[in-house]
């Protein structure tokens, strides 16, 4: 394996990092924390959304998180033929 | 049957699985006392993980917290799950790759140092003490409370109990018993929040029970806040914290998540890299179950207490009420003689002290569920406690057979020896643990906060940095750690425990309480860490390749490459 494709494949693992930390802040800071006032004039169903992104939202979100990372990394692996 | 009978068979067949799965998982070198053998499967340490990270806190009192914050206790539900995600995309499998026991073992050798290897040993002492001392004491509460034992007997039973399948299996019996205990934990939560999902709303999934109606049509949340409002209380699903202290104490708790030795040691369990990912996955999957149901059953148990007493005759409450009082747990004080309860928003007039940890010990009695179930959760309760006190008792006996005798004081000792060590360390662990149980200190509440604040402030910047920049050195990361550490202590005993001329609410800095001040720590000694590091000489050739080389799962390692 050459420096250069390592390099490569560590930037792709960044990249991915990057969108998918974004996710994880957006969800639960930004719904959850910093916009709850606004999302909470929105209703689903019995929840208010703000609430229901703090108390409920943010965790299922959290959990598809990782299981795509999951996925992303696999196929990464395979790709640069680095899987173990 | 009696709830006495029910409780004693209940929690004799756990604890008998338990020691049954200690004997058959018995270690028999330091590889399987310290990381199980490296061989467990992801599913396997995702459960594990789960029952290692849910403590008596999760099980016993977080659903009751919620319950009196309402919104506000939403920092406890994404910061105590937000951390995974940090640990499977940031730590987790890079920890795996590096392939060593314990915390201490990458700290020293990324930065190539003995002293930030005992600053790092310090850190996971501390904290994992502060930690341990609260599962003991579930542990007595749970017994006296339901077994109508002494609280130190109960103490000692679980002491006992603990120190046979810690001491005899290592991680390796800690593993397996775990995977038992989360499905004792899980079933024993789930079955009380299903049923009375099902008396409130109708709906068999508390998780949409929550946002369900009630039998006259009006939404469970709408109503609460409406109870709220007309008793003076704030209303449920709007918060008192200000957004900021909110921010930070999620951050703290999420990055303090990801920062802990004992969930961070159970990604050395597994074979390779992306079991390492996968386990996280898994575990996250499997705390999120109960971290979901929580504010679900918050909310039931809220709305049911606050129908079920407000307002009514005292002497016609159920009986569960009477029950609860003789542990002192919920009182009523007739200021107006009435006769009456008022529980009220305004603590001139509130005649009802409720304690927070009977919401989810009471749920069952509360709903009228069969006596069954009420034993369930005790034996629930027990295996949150235990779990967690043996995965933090291992650590404990890892920092001080592994970090400090065999990498620091006397390296050539044998691996019998260093097993025999484990073995005493734990020993002495358990004991030092159990005394903390009986005896607690009062500042076992505060130090909760603070030993989240301390791995926020302490490992996960020295991890991150050791893992995403080469040029990370030693003084850089000592530094930081330091620093973190410090002012941390320094926030926590200043505002906790009145020292350095006390304070409060007023003068915290920028309105961050000492919960959320983690955040700060964290923050200092990111940048401490990565100003001293620019101005001292950067770290050698082969740290430099261990970093190239934790980065990639395979063992194809860019050192025989290129």
């Amino acid at each position: 394996m050459s420096t250069n494709m390592l390099k490569k494949y560590w930037k792709t693992n960044l990249k991915y990092l990057a969108i998918l930390l974004s996710i994880w802040f957006v969800v639960s800071y930004g719904f959850g924390i910093l916009l709850v006032d606004e999302l909470n004039t929105i209703r689903l169903g019995g929840f208010k959304l703000g609430f229901w992104f703090a108390q409920q939202g943010s965790m299922y979100v959290f959990v598809i998180l990782i299981f795509v990372y999951i996925r992303l990394m696999n196929a990464l692996d395979k790709k640069y033929n680095l899987d173990d | 049957m009696t709830l006495q009978t029910w409780t004693w068979i209940l929690v004799g067949i756990t604890f008998a699985l338990y020691i049954g799965i200690a004997i058959w998982s018995r270690a028999s070198s330091t590889k399987e006392f310290y990381i199980a053998g490296g061989g467990v499967s992801p599913l396997a340490n995702g459960l594990a993980t789960a029952a290692d990270w849910m403590s008596a806190a999760s099980f016993i009192s977080m659903a009751g917290i919620i319950s009196f914050n309402g919104y506000d206790g939403s920092v406890y539900l994404m910061g105590w799950t937000g951390g995974y995600v940090l640990l499977a995309l940031l730590l987790a499998p890079y920890l795996r790759k590096f392939g060593k026991f314990t915390v201490p073992d990458f700290i020293g050798d990324r930065y190539y140092s003995n002293t930030a290897r005992s600053v790092a040993v310090f850190c996971a002492l501390l904290v994992s003490f502060t930690y341990v001392a609260g599962q003991m004491r579930g542990v007595g509460l749970v017994f006296s409370r339901f077994l109508e034992v002494d609280i130190n007997t109960g103490v000692i039973i679980g002491m006992i109990i603990v120190l046979f399948y810690a001491v005899l299996g290592g991680m390796k019996g800690i593993t397996y018993t775990q995977v038992a205990q989360y499905c004792v934990l899980i079933f024993a939560f789930m079955v009380p929040a299903i049923f009375i999902s099902i008396q409130m709303t109708g709906n068999p999934i508390p998780q949409l029970g929550f946002g369900g109606m009630d039998e006259n049509g009006v939404y469970l949340l709408d109503k609460l806040d409406g109870l709220h409002r007309d008793l003076g209380f704030a209303a449920y699903t709007s918060g008192s914290k200000s957004t900021l202290d909110v921010f930070f104490i999620t951050a703290a708790l999420m990055v303090g998540t990801a920062g802990l030795p004992h969930v961070i040691v159970r990604f050395f369990t597994v074979k390779k890299v992306s079991d390492a990912r996968k386990s996280a996955g898994w575990a996250l999957l499997f705390i999120t179950v109960l971290y979901t149901a929580a504010p679900a059953l918050a909310v039931f148990t809220r709305t049911n207490l606050i129908e079920t007493v407000s307002n009514q005759k005292y002497d016609e409450l159920p009986s569960w009420f009477n029950n609860w009082e003789h542990t002192g747990l919920i009182s009523f004080e007739d200021k107006n003689n009435d006769g009456k309860i008022q529980y009220v928003g305004d603590a001139a007039k509130n005649e009802l002290t409720v304690d927070r940890d009977i919401m989810v010990l009471a749920t069952p009695e509360i709903a009228h569920l069969p006596n069954w179930v009420i034993a369930l959760v005790a034996a629930g309760g027990l295996a949150a406690a235990l779990s967690t006190a043996a995965g933090l008792l291992l650590v404990i006996s890892a920092s001080v057979s592994h970090d400090l005798i065999k990498k620091m004081i006397k390296p050539d000792i044998s691996e019998k020896g260093e097993l025999i060590a484990a073995r005493l360390s734990a020993i002495v662990a358990v004991c030092v643990a159990g005394y903390f149980g009986i005896n607690p200190p009062d500042f076992v509440a505060a130090t909760v906060a603070l030993a989240f604040g301390l791995a926020a402030a302490s490992f996960f910047p020295a991890i991150i940095l050791g893992i995403f920049s080469k040029k990370m050195n030693k003084e850089g990361a000592i530094a930081g750690m330091l620093v973190g550490i410090l002012l941390m202590l320094f926030y926590m005993t200043k505002f906790k425990f009145d020292w350095f001329g006390g304070g409060t609410k007023e003068d915290w800095w920028f309105g961050i309480s000492p919960e959320g001040f983690g955040t700060v720590a964290m923050m200092a000694n990111f940048v401490v860490s990565i100003i001293i590091s620019k101005f001292t000489p950067n770290p050698p050739e082969e740290v430099q390749e261990i970093v190239e080389n934790i980065r990639i799962p395979s063992n194809v390692g860019i050192a025989q490459n290129h």
